[in-house]
């Protein structure tokens, strides 16, 4: 195709267009952050323009076409190095092009309404914006560093967005300790890019893919292992995933758009772009399948005892994350790509939803001191839910499509990605890598999905099914439910948008053994067709009855998992049926109420000796000791000459004598 | 265009004049900001007249005779590759310097902006200097000024950061001067026509080279004499006393332009004259620089004053550029030349805005702020930009210096070690803990200090200065090339030059003329071998 530069310029430059007009105008003039419709309309369009922007590459460009370059110009360069700004246009690119400015746009349009009632409106508006720019730059970066770029950058707005209600000074905690975990992984992220540079002299994407040969099997094992500890931290996969969580303390638009759908998918991404050198290295290959599916698990379990409308979603996504991460260690790149479209889908739709319910919940807790009733409760806390599908159908539906969706219950979006990793994962237990242990896994990966559909229904059945809960648990706060109500156009549209995606989005990657059965040519996966040049792909052995066999035992466990739920959860038994699972897993629950007890390991075991060595030993010691050293020979001069007297009283003399008694030393010196 | 580069030099010193004329206060300081605007106006044709393709060989030069018979010692100034850079930063910064005094200077005006001005002179001579005596003179000269404005209109400690500050210089410039003295008679040897020879040109330049044991002795005295200024660990703690007693101004200075001097030093003088030492001595330095990077982020992660924080983070992110220097590669050294000027924005900006806001309240520790973003909106987005800068946020300027260093160091084949670069690296996680979590506890959460709700956000004097520094943050995280093409060529060439000094000096030393400690630290033989058979 001709060169892309024109539309990469327009999709990279009007983020960052829209960016600068709302935060410069915003900061300057009050009567700016006023005009909410023409801030909520300029952000908008500077992310929905570039999706028709990367529709229409999509559009000229087949699973056959080779990658287009928009060189922009040169960033650094300096004696053996080079690095530009410089953009590449294929077919992974333009995938994740899409999802960031499609799903983006539609999270933009919610956000005219979530947010209409917040006087940082124009500020919300400008950082989406610079989230979307970073994030573009991530993924279409033609070289390890310009993605860089956009991996610290993303990582900058999430900071900025969880803390966007900085005067909460546990947000702000949220929104360091997401910077700070992300830094830990971006310190071996940058090893690895030193580590490539050193070997090919490059860190362009093409020139890395061609020259694998170049590298030793060690260089590939620790450039490897490197990018993958950079890919936990943004990726929030077991052991920098702490902060995902924490980060929903961000608006909800965000938690959806950055903390689910997008910037959490760059480690994904990142390893997929990088299949080829994975696939080298059977060792890594492993350890990113088994962190994927620990991951996995160790969320799901989390979420089962969450109580937060958000916080279910949150360790939710960090599952999904796992997930993902266990079909790039099982070498289906293509699959995992596959489960970011779906996810960002019905995990978007999901957020937004929850969104939808806090913001009614927060409307009848206003109504309720409008009313002059002193009451407070916690507008994301589904115990004081209940029955809410009555008032809110629109959110309600939307939300039960995701959840089916997620559950893995077809024909739904979540089905198919997730039963690609799963079949997957049990194809390599045959492969030569390494054999049984991803049996192991894909009996975890099976646990988990059981878990997924458990703990998502629980949560849809106890917020939306049984009855309003709030006026029972909180005095004054009787006949609330007439506060209830359903939100604005502008979100209910997107909700449906996403749920409408999260109900087809499944069918761009039908699995082939089903058209094989039915005699077709057993290419009906269309994202294979799509990525077949990028992904390095290991492929599936497996016999057609093998797969229907495992499909159907998947689709028995998704369905089984939602029947316990309903039997649990779906009407009003939430307290009851939480008490069982409790007193049933005893030490176990209480370990996944503890969230593991990560927070606190890492708290005592890095964060406060490391602080308490630097006050208490580093500052003392530098005071003392080093310092103390010099204050010795200041002790010295003041015995020998009374010098300091003078130092205290004149000035100049002083200087000029010591320059004086200097020069006569170095004269002595010279002379003998 | 000689004359320009030194009107540009002298200018603000001839400025001082004018107070003979205007006398009060107000004149003062406009006077002060006229001058110093005019001499970054002036210095403007000298950064666009200069031949970028030939930045190894100085330009503009004045060359005076020598003023004592025999003596190779005269006015010689200059710009090339590796000053033109921190001249203009030093020009730039003069009338940001002035405008961020305006209202916070309250005694003997006069005096005090006569200081500044002659500190701008001062600063300029150094950077333009090519003889070595001159050199040392405009060093000690940049001194005097920054000893009374710290002495004078520093804060309540300023008599024991006066003194440090003092006792520091002084015992690094007698070592220097003793060294530049030895320097200079063997030059002068060497030039078979003087007696001593203080020319950089002469000394920096393949014909004259020095035997191992007085590069040795050499190359220590003159780094110690640098990395007392940079300062590097354990040479630092008069920073954070001078910066802290220091009134804001001085702090810019401080920090912008006269640390620079200790690593600028390192690169003039240590590189191309001391090319074996320099080699030998590398991990030494590395080692140094590392653990001044984490010792300087640890320390200055508990801090409770605002403003020694910035200090210690100067210690943390001037190893860096001497971890760069060292690192002795394109790469790495261009790295540290563009990291002195973003060190001298981004803790230049940082400086100005922890005065913006002591000017306010009066006081810099961190537990009497919090909730601030909220109040000055303004304030907390320009504080934000300058924390992002420091921390080395790509995209913002840090990071170029940073990324360059550290991909330098981990290839370096003098450290031929990828730890220092991976230790360093840790630097850059603690640097975002530190920063970040001072910018929390100063603007975030909510306002728990009654007497903040009265602060009034930045006024107009106060934006204008700081937007340029933000212009050249992201300037030069975009573009850095419009940068570093200036010092390209002079690094390289220099790098180059001090390779073949160096083979040239082993290749001509006798193990046996030289002492037992010579031959161990330089290997003398094997290195013979090793360059006779990659001759081959």
């Amino acid at each position: 195709m001709e060169s892309p530069t024109a539309l990469v310029s327009l999709i990279i430059g009007l983020p960052l267009l829209g960016f600068l007009i709302n935060g410069i105008l915003g900061l300057s003039s009050t009567a700016y952050r006023s005009k909410k419709t023409l801030i909520g309309i300029l952000a908008n369009l500077a992310v929905f323009i570039p999706f028709l922007c990367a529709l229409t590459l999509f559009l000229n460009f087949d699973s056959e076409s080779a990658a287009a370059f928009a060189h922009l110009f040169t960033w650094m360069e300096t004696g053996s190095f080079s690095v530009d700004i410089a953009y590449q246009v294929d077919q992974l690119s333009l995938i994740m092009t899409l999802v960031v400015t499609g799903v983006g746009s539609l999270i933009h349009l919610y956000s005219i309404g979530y947010m209409a009632h917040d006087e940082g409106f124009w500020k919300f508006f400008a950082y989406l914006n610079l989230f979307i720019f970073a994030m573009l730059n991530l993924v279409l970066a033609d070289n390890l560093l310009l993605l860089f770029l956009g991996w610290e950058g993303v990582g900058l707005c999430s900071y900025l967005l969880i803390g966007f209600w900085y005067t909460d000074m546990s947000k702000s905690d949220a929104a360091k300790k997401a910077f700070l975990y992300n830094r830990v992984g971006d310190f071996a992220f940058l090893i690895a890019i030193f580590m490539i540079f050193e070997t090919i002299g490059s860190l362009n994407f093409e020139v890395i893919l061609t020259s694998l040969e170049a590298f030793s099997g060690n260089d590939i094992f620790w450039i490897g292992l490197l990018i993958l500890i950079g890919a936990t931290g943004k990726s929030a996969q077991i052991p920098l995933f702490v902060w995902l969580p924490d980060a929903m303390a961000g608006p909800t638009p965000v938690s959806a758009l950055i903390h689910a759908a997008t910037m959490v998918t760059s480690g994904i991404y990142l390893i997929t772009r990088m299949s080829p050198m994975f696939v080298m290295s059977p060792e890594v290959m492993m350890i990113v399948a088994v962190i994927g599916a620990l991951t996995a698990i160790v969320a799901a379990t989390i979420a089962i005892t969450q109580y937060d409308i958000k916080g279910v979603l949150a360790y939710s996504t960090v599952s999904q994350l796992g997930f993902m991460f266990l079909a790039l260690g099982s070498g289906a790149f293509t699959a995992a790509i596959f489960h970011v479209v779906t996810h960002a889908f019905f995990k978007a739709c999901l957020f937004l939803g929850s969104g939808s319910v806090i913001h009614t919940m927060e409307h009848v807790e206003h109504k309720l001191h409008d009313k002059g009733k002193d009451v407070h409760f916690d507008p994301q806390d589904i115990r004081n839910m209940g029955g809410l599908r009555k008032y809110m159908p629109s959110t309600y539906k939307t939300f039960l499509i995701a959840t089916i969706a997620i559950a893995g219950i077809p024909p739904l979006a979540g089905f198919f990605s997730k039963d690609e990793i799963v079949m997957h994962a049990f194809n390599m237990g045959f492969g030569e890598y390494a054999g049984a242990m991803y049996f192991i896994l894909w009996g975890v990966a099976t646990i988990t999905a059981f878990l997924t559909a458990f703990y998502m229904f629980r949560l849809t059945f106890t917020t939306f099914h049984g009855s309003f809960k709030l006026p029972k648990l909180i005095n004054g706060t009787e006949g609330s439910e007439e506060y209830l109500h359903e939100s604005p156009a502008t979100m209910t549209t997107a909700l449906w948008s996403l749920a409408g995606l999260s109900i087809v989005g499944g069918f761009i990657g039908l699995p082939n053994f089903v058209s094989k059965t039915f005699g077709g040519d057993g290419h009906i996966n269309w994202l294979h067709e799509w990525l077949h040049t990028i992904a390095a792909d290991i492929p599936l052995t497996l016999s057609g009855t093998a797969e229907w066999a495992l499909m159907t035992f998947a689709i028995i466990v998704a369905a089984v998992s939602v029947y316990i739920a309903y039997k649990m959860y779906g009407n009003d038994q939430q307290e009851e049926s939480d008490a069982w699972i409790a007193s049933k897993f005893g030490p176990f629950y209480r370990v996944w109420k503890d969230k593991y007890s990560l927070d606190e390991l890492y708290e005592g075991a890095i964060v406060h000796p490391t602080v308490n060595f630097s006050d208490k030993v580093l500052a003392v010691f530098d005071m003392k000791i080093v310092d103390g050293f010099v204050n010795a020979i200041a002790g010295t001069v003041r015995i020998s000459g009374s010098l300091l007297r003078y130092i205290q009283t004149g000035v100049a003399s002083n200087y000029a004598l010591f320059l004086i008694l200097g020069v006569i030393l170095v004269l002595t010196i010279l002379l003998f | 265009m000689e004359f320009l580069l030194n009107l540009t030099i002298y200018f603000p010193l001839i400025g001082i004049l004018a107070f003979l004329v205007f006398r009060n206060d107000e004149a003062v300081k406009w006077t002060s900001l006229v001058v110093t605007s005019i001499t970054f106006l002036l210095s403007l044709p000298l950064l666009f007249q200069f031949d970028v393709a030939n930045s190894a060989i100085p330009q503009y030069v004045t060359e005076g005779s020598p003023v004592f018979s025999g003596m190779d010692v005269k006015y010689l100034v200059g710009l090339d590759g590796l000053s033109l850079l921190l001249f203009m930063l030093t020009t730039l910064m003069g009338p940001i310097v002035i405008l961020s005094s305006w209202n916070s200077i309250k005694k003997s005006l006069m005096g005090y902006y006569s200081m500044l001005l002659i500190l701008q002179t001062a600063s300029l001579g150094v950077f333009a200097s090519l003889d070595l005596v001159v050199f040392y003179v405009f060093f000690e000269l940049s001194l005097i000024p920054m000893y009374f404005l710290i002495g004078i209109w520093g804060g309540s400690d300023k008599v024991r950061a006066t003194i440090k500050f003092f006792i520091y210089t002084l015992v690094g410039s007698l070592i220097m001067l003793v060294a530049l003295i030895y320097l200079g008679y063997s030059a002068g040897a060497a030039t078979g026509v003087f007696e001593f020879s203080a020319d950089w040109r002469f000394i920096s330049s393949p014909e004259f080279t020095l035997g191992l044991v007085e590069q040795t002795w050499l190359f220590l005295a003159f780094a110690l004499a640098f990395c007392i200024k940079v300062p590097l660990f354990p040479f630092h703690t008069w920073l954070p006393y001078a910066h802290t007693e220091a009134p804001t101004a001085g702090s810019v200075v401080l920090a912008a332009i006269m640390l620079k001097l200790g690593t600028y030093g390192l690169v003039r003088v240590c590189l191309p004259v001391f090319p074996n030492a320099f080699a030998e001595f590398a991990p030494m330095m590395a080692i140094l620089a590392v653990i001044g990077i984490i010792y300087g982020a640890l320390v200055a992660m508990v801090q409770k004053d605002v403003k020694k924080l910035v200090a210690y983070s100067s210690v943390s992110h001037l190893g860096f550029v001497v971890l760069g220097i060292f690192a002795f590669n394109t790469v790495a050294v261009q790295g540290a030349v563009i990291q002195m000027i973003n060190h001298g924005l981004s803790t230049g900006a940082l400086f100005l805005i922890v005065g913006m806001i002591y000017d306010r309240a009066h006081t810099r520790q961190i537990s009497d702020f919090g909730g601030i973003a909220k109040q000055m909106p303004v304030f907390a987005t320009f504080f934000m930009i300058a924390t992002l800068a420091s921390i080395g946020l790509p995209g913002l300027n840090g990071f170029v210096g940073e990324f360059l260093i550290l991909n330098g160091s981990f290839f370096s084949e003098l450290y031929a070690n990828k730890v220092y670069a991976v230790l360093a690296a840790i630097g850059v996680i603690l640097a975002a803990a530190y920063m970040l979590w001072m910018y929390q506890r100063v603007m975030f959460g909510p306002i728990t200090n009654e007497e903040n709700k009265k602060l009034l956000d930045l006024n107009g004097r106060e934006i204008g200065l700081l937007i340029p520094l933000v212009i050249f943050m992201v300037w030069i995280g975009i573009r850095p090339v419009d940068f570093t093409k200036y010092s390209e060529n002079w690094v390289e060439s220099y790098i180059t030059i001090s390779q073949e000094k160096s083979t040239a000096v082993l290749e001509t030393a006798d193990s046996s003329d030289l002492p037992n400690w010579t031959n161990r630290i330089y290997d003398v033989e094997e290195s013979k071998v090793e360059s006779f058979t990659s001759n081959k």
